[in-house]
């Protein structure tokens, strides 16, 4: 059958899906999970509590929804990257399942004792199932920038080589940190949209200052330590765009400081940096001049430019390989085939415009700040 | 690899699998059995069945989050325990799992937030319509993790590639249309329906006995007894059988849940009872009930069923041919263009997987012996004793679940509700359907066995190269977790269900859409 796109642009197009969900889980679920890390400490009383609970309530079940179809996704139309990345990150993966358990219960379960240590229990389990993924996933990110340690039988069989542990290096634990920044960020701006005026949003505006300029110290630190770190792969030949789904086939070697080379080919990529920068600037200003939607917009902006610049920066690579460079998974060797691809992308075309107008409509019918004083009134509240 | 990986994995992936199974089918159920008693209200606008709704819908929530939480894992579990399995059929298998995501589990999480949040917020007709799409999208959930389940027991509009070492989709149609995957779908979610009456029933008869909301518990048990006639009677009716003689893998599935060693001639009988013996191969004892497994099996009384040592027989045939498959595919690997390798592929490429059976024990199939052939061949056969009880029991507990509705049905037509021999049945009747599912998964997955897709790939050719250490720490810690949110799950079921239907109405005197508070 002669589908109407061809296998290389399909390739390319399922790589910017990959993105959009990654950033779609960044932004929506992202807030969720910086509200939970900043739970314990902007809100002090179980009043305060609940009703910063209830600013992600109803809606944190479908932004976790990005996350699963994310995982779906990558299984679909990437499925090497899909069995690599979560066999490989095996202990890292756990702790973040694990955490990321605790959250759909810790939303149901905590108001419905009224005993304070129940509650207390809960709402460490919510500030874990928001800071343990984003800090694991920002390690993995860094790790993916380095090259993991993988490679290939003749049987395309995955051979693993590294630990838990050696996930841990200073650049990966950097990541790790500015992707936490990222989100308490994005989180204490949504607060402020969210939350009822008063002491806790005082409390988020603080705490948000700090991530936001903590975002801006280690983006730069990092943009630094990838251009002089050590760290980069190129392509030894052009590959065929369009060939069989075999990563053996493949020539790569490492080259440190290459991932600086799309900028010098396409310079305007430069533009995803400096949205992460400019973002993150915007956001700080909000908080400081109490603009609410400022604050928000500038988050988003930044959340966007930062994970653009770490997918654009690696183009064609999704995950390099330390341990044997030619097994390096890239957008031209490591996707589904051809027509699953093009299949996969009708349905995106059909059903994902839909999903976004039924999420918008739900976030129209939700619109408001959450308040204490609701708490007292409406049953249906956490 | 290890073996103790492979067993390992196939633990975890057991545990895991059954322990979200627990929720879902309630969830499957009650998000329907939520529409019709809202739909009641809706249109009868009394505000008992709204009190009646927002009972059931707080159970459902408190259920539905586990159901959300275990699921997580499971998406992700392919990729961490089974990569080979994810490389090798995720051309096929990822497709079903991401049109999930967009197509079902969007909606039924965008819209379940809004079920509990939106009472207030939106119209009577708007609610409903907002519960309704909860119900719509779990059950359309239920239907894409079938299709690509089904896919795994029948593996139709597939084809190995050599150039890139695994399975790619020739026809996404087949996949999706695919009897077996199909069969299992309305099987499945009968099942949950069922579980989700039951539970219901049972509820509503504790309370009856305790003599407390009794308004409540009747028209509750009255929906419960109607939906799970329907649905018990479905189970049964739209069975699992229809696939039975598609492929060998489920032709030996039939067997096995038989213990049918040798091939029954034409009407075929089935075994009330027996004793299967794995170490003589034979079953003792045996009760036959005449003519109804020919029936099921093939819709006919003229064909005979395959018993195992046909299937057996015919497994040692095709691995013979899948040696030769393998060869080709060896050579097509060191050279691409090689045409008579590609040749003698297409004329084996049915039977691949049975040549990669053998790595269990060679890790060349070609060096095989002729021993080691036959040793393989009786690899394809289940666990007989597992198969052939958890049949038994699964479709036994279904019968029983008939006569149970049939009995609340005609209870509740007369208007006896308060039949106290009856409630107390009811009562002790909430587990059952529980067991009967788990059993049913029991079935399709050892069922499935050796295979993780039939004829495809071998389960242990499947893992991903873990430590036993890496397993038994995710097993252990994921024991503990999923333990402690089982007890916790248990603990506020049963204390909703003791602060009852009009709690909430205690605690704010008027409900926020100004109704009156108590019917």
């Amino acid at each position: 059958m002669e589908l109407p796109i061809d296998y290389a642009t399909l390739r390319v197009i399922w790589w910017a899906l990959m993105g959009v969900l990654l950033i779609g889980f960044a932004l929506t679920d992202g807030f969720d999970m910086g509200v939970g890390a900043l739970l314990p400490f902007v809100a002090k009383t179980d009043e305060e509590r609940r009703m910063v609970i209830n600013t992600v309530g109803a809606t944190w079940e479908g932004n976790q929804v990005w996350f699963i179809l994310g995982g779906g996704a990558i299984f679909a139309a990437w499925p090497l990257v899909y069995a690599v990345s979560f066999s490989g990150f095996y202990l890292a993966m756990f702790l973040v399942l694990a955490a990321m358990i605790l959250r759909p219960v810790g939303f149901k379960y905590r108001s419905k004792r009224p005993d304070p240590r129940w509650r207390s229990f809960w709402d460490w389990a919510l500030f874990t199932g928001g800071f343990v993924p984003v800090l694991v996933f920002g390690v993995a990110v860094g790790n993916v920038l380095q090259g993991a340690p993988f490679r290939f039988d003749s049987d395309l069989r995955i051979t693993y080589l590294g630990s838990l542990l050696g996930l841990f290096s200073p650049f990966a634990l950097l990541c790790g940190l500015l992707s936490v920044a990222m989100l308490v960020l994005h989180g204490a701006a949504w607060l402020s949209v969210k939350a009822e005026e008063g002491p806790v949003i005082e409390r988020a505006r603080r705490f948000g200052e700090i991530a936001g300029l903590a975002s801006i110290v280690l983006f730069a630190a990092g943009g630094f330590f990838v251009a002089f770190g050590g760290q980069g792969f190129r392509l030894e030949d052009l590959t065929n765009a369009a060939g069989p789904s075999n990563p053996l086939r493949t020539g790569v070697v490492a080259a440190p400081g290459a991932w600086l080379d799309n900028y010098v080919r396409h310079s305007w990529m430069i533009l995803a940096p400096v949205l992460g920068f400019v973002g993150a600037a915007l956001a700080l200003l909000g908080l400081r001049l109490d603009k609410a939607a400022l604050s928000f917009t500038g988050s988003t902006v930044s959340t966007l430019g930062i994970i653009s610049t770490v997918g654009l920066s690696m183009f064609p690579f999704i995950l390099p390989s330390v341990a044997d460079p030619r097994s390096s998974l890239t957008v031209w060797n490591a996707s589904s085939s051809h027509l699953t691809l093009f299949i996969m992308l009708v349905c995106t075309v059909i059903f994902l415009p839909l999903v976004l107008l039924y999420t918008a409509w739900v976030y129209k019918v939700l619109w408001g700040r959450s308040t204490t004083a609701a708490l007292a009134t409406n049953p249906d509240l956490y | 690899m290890d073996p103790a990986v492979v067993d390992l994995s196939r633990l975890q992936f057991a545990l895991t699998a059954l322990y979200h199974f627990l929720f879902v089918p309630l969830t499957l159920g009650l998000s329907f059995m939520l529409v019709i008693m809202e739909s009641i209200y809706v249109m009868t606008k009394r505000p008992i069945w709204r009190t009646v709704t927002r009972f059931w819908a707080g159970l459902f929530g408190i259920n539905f989050v586990l159901g959300v939480a275990t699921g997580l894992t499971m998406e992700f579990q392919f990729g961490m325990n089974w990569s080979y399995y994810s490389h090798y059929v995720g051309d096929i298998f990822g497709a079903p799992l991401a049109i999930e995501g967009l197509m079902a589990f969007f909606l039924e999480a965008t819209f379940v937030g809004l079920m509990f949040f939106g009472w207030d917020k939106l119209s009577r007709v708007g609610h409903l319509f907002v519960t309704f799409l909860v119900a719509v999208g779990t059950n359309f959930s239920a239907l894409w993790i079938l299709v690509a389940n089904g896919w795994m027991q029948n593996p139709v509009g597939a084809a190995f590639n050599p150039e890139t070492m695994r399975m790619e989709v020739t026809d996404f149609g087949a996949v999706i249309f695919n009897p077996v995957a199909q069969a299992k779908f309305v099987h499945t979610v009968s099942a949950g329906y069922t579980i989700a009456a039951v539970f219901v029933l049972g509820v509503s008869a504790w309370y009856l006995l305790k003599g407390k909301y009794v308004g409540v518990a009747k028209r509750s048990m009255t929906v419960a007894a109607a939906f799970g006639l329907a649905s018990s009677l479905s189970v049964v009716v739209l069975g699992d059988e229809s696939g039975y003689t598609l492929t060998d893998n489920q032709r030996m599935k039939l067997a096995a849940l038989e213990a049918m060693w040798e091939t029954e001639p034409a009407p075929a009988g089935l075994a009330a009872f027996g004793i299967p013996s794995l170490a003589d191969r034979k079953t003792h004892y045996e009760v036959k009930i005449p003519y109804v497994l020919g029936l099921i099996a093939t819709r006919s009384i003229d064909k005979p069923v395959a018993g195992i040592f046909e299937l057996v027989a015919t497994a040692e045939d095709r691995i013979e041919s899948g040696i030769i498959a393998y060869g080709a595919v060896e050579a097509l690997k060191a050279n691409p263009k090689d045409l008579a390798a590609r040749a003698t592929f297409e004329q084996h490429r049915r039977d691949l997987g049975y040549g990669l059976m053998l790595k269990r024990y060679v890790s060349d199939p070609r060096m095989a012996d002729p021993a080691t052939i036959k040793r393989t061949a009786w690899d394809t056969v289940p666990n007989v004793p597992v198969m052939f009880w958890a049949f038994r029991i699964m479709a036994g507990t279904g019968l029983l679940l008939i006569a149970l509705f049939a009995t609340a049905f005609v209870l509740v037509t007369l208007r006896k509700h308060q039949t106290k021999w009856f409630l107390i049945l009811a009562v002790c009747a909430i587990p059952l359907p529980w067991i009967a599912s788990e059993l049913g998964w029991v079935l399709a997955e050892v069922g499935r066995q050796p295979w993780a897709v039939e004829g495809v790939l071998p389960t242990f050719l499947g893992a991903s190269s873990l430590s036993v250490a890496q397993l038994w720490t995710t097993i252990i810690a994921f024991t503990l977790l999923y333990g402690a949110l089982a007890v916790v799950e248990v603990g506020l079921i049963l204390r909703h269900i003791k602060k009852g239907p009009f709690a909430e109405q205690e605690t704010f005197a008027v409900s926020p859409a100004g109704e009156p508070a108590v019917a």
